[in-house]
């Protein structure tokens, strides 16, 4: 683990520790949390043949929408990717291989991860199609589907306000899978509107200590504003 | 919207009692939050990790980071929260969800849903759907009683890949508010102006009519 003096980072050097291949946790869910600014330095950077593992697809031209339309997402791992038109073709041309999980195991199965459990077990999706992929066991009287951890190499995640030493703390519903992720992946880039000095978060706001997180960046908020107007309804 | 649509939602709103907490899923059901007077004590769920949401109001802002389950800007009320997906789950796999409405493809006669896939067709993923399905206490499921073709989309059983099995509660079409029962799927109201005939015809599933007992809605 990186030492809490050395967290704070600029973004091209945060990405640039990213190979090309890796598995990369995204947080978000639709636009709020989605770190957007950290996702298009990865565009900048060039990383391919990258695993994905997000909530959605964001929307079209926006977030990892601009990755997988770049063709550089090999496979995503995913709950619904109905928002993004570009994503579903690509799926369905078999240029994008996709995973989808029921939101709540995705949520449960990187929580786990996060953890430090290997795989927990399960009444969720049973007498569906969900079932017939997992393993089984029997306990106390009952049948229960056995859901292995998701881990990743990589987590991106966003936060409203961070500390140097990468505390963090999340705004709204752009909490989502943010701190699900950024226990479960083996370094974990965080992007802050705000990073301030130890000391000056509220200790009982903290969302993710710091000991989870790798990485800091600060980044403006004009940096995410051009994912967060696309779909206003 | 159409005037099916509306008389489902006003026939839905019904179901909400005061002081519940209620999961909207998308589509028509969304479009229940306008059905549910601002002063009425209910708390909105969405999955995507809010407790109490409201729609804005005319010419209320967005704030960029509060949105729903689909996609849309929210504000909360009075005694909201704001959570992570993995406690958004929590909740609704404890079934700490009093009431989730959601649409349909296909419901049947013991209460299996299917709302997520068209195998070949339509597989953009499940969502929340699954857990909620089989979680909450009480599912109602609001759709039109036949699809654009015409096709009854109450069956004997549902032939599409399920959601969850034996999970609805009550069916709440353009035609017949329906309960899902041992005895199978009871007709507790009835469109205004449609006969039991009409009714039964429009329908693949078994109904149980009793004609003295119907409401109409």
């Amino acid at each position: 683990m990186t030492l809490l003096t050395q967290k704070f980072r600029l973004i091209e050097e945060a990405i640039a520790a990213i190979p090309h291949g890796a598995s990369i946790m995204v947080g978000g869910f639709g636009s709020p949390g989605t770190p957007f600014a950290l996702i298009d330095e990865l565009l900048a950077q060039g990383q391919r043949d990258l695993t994905l593992i997000k909530n959605d697809a964001n929307e079209p031209g926006i977030g990892i929408g601009k990755l997988i339309e770049a063709g550089r997402v090999r496979r995503l791992v995913t709950s619904h990717i109905g928002l993004n038109r570009d994503a579903i073709a690509a799926m369905n041309r078999g240029e994008l291989e996709v995973e989808l999980f029921p939101q709540g195991l995705l949520a449960e199965k990187i929580r786990s991860a996060g953890a430090g459990h290997h795989a927990f077990i399960t009444d969720i999706g049973q007498g569906t199609e969900i079932a017939e992929k997992r393993r089984e066991i029997e306990l106390d009287g009952r049948t229960w589907g056995i859901e292995p951890s998701l881990y990743a190499d990589f987590a991106l995640v966003h936060a409203e306000r961070a500390d140097r030493y990468g505390n963090l703390i999340y705004r709204g519903t752009a909490s989502n899978f943010n701190p699900l992720m950024a226990m479960a992946a083996e370094t974990v880039i965080a992007q802050a509107y705000r990073v301030e000095e130890p000391g000056s978060l509220p200790l009982e706001a903290i969302h993710t200590p710091c000991a989870f997180v790798s990485q800091v960046v600060e980044v403006t908020p004009a940096t995410s504003e051009q994912g967060r107007r696309v779909h206003v309804s | 919207m159409s005037a099916d649509q509306q008389r489902i939602l006003v026939r839905a709103a019904r179901e909400v009692i005061p002081g519940q907490i209620v999961n909207l899923g998308i589509g028509l059901p969304t479009q229940l939050f306008h059905h549910l007077p601002e002063e009425m004590e209910v708390l909105v769920h969405s999955e995507n990790g809010v407790l109490g949401c409201r729609p804005r109001r005319e010419g209320e802002a967005p704030d960029w980071d509060m949105i729903d389950s689909g996609g849309a800007y929210i504000a909360t009320r009075p005694g909201a929260s704001v959570f992570d997906s993995a406690m958004s789950f929590a909740m609704i796999r404890r079934s700490r969800v009093d009431v989730t409405f959601m649409g349909a493809f296909e419901v049947d006669e013991i209460g299996n849903l299917a709302n997520w896939k068209i195998p070949g067709k339509f597989s953009p993923g499940i969502g929340g759907a699954m857990e909620l399905a089989q979680k909450v206490k009480r599912l109602v499921i609001l759709c039109s009683h036949n699809d654009k073709h015409g096709n009854p989309k109450i069956l004997h059983r549902c032939r599409l890949p399920l959601t969850a099995e034996r999970c609805v509660s009550r069916i709440i079409t353009d035609k017949a508010v329906m309960d899902v029962t041992p005895a199978g799927l009871t007709v507790v109201d009835i469109a205004e102006g449609l006969s039991v005939v009409e009714l039964r015809e429009a329908t693949e599933a078994t109904l149980n009519i009793d004609e003295r007992q119907l409401g109409r809605f």
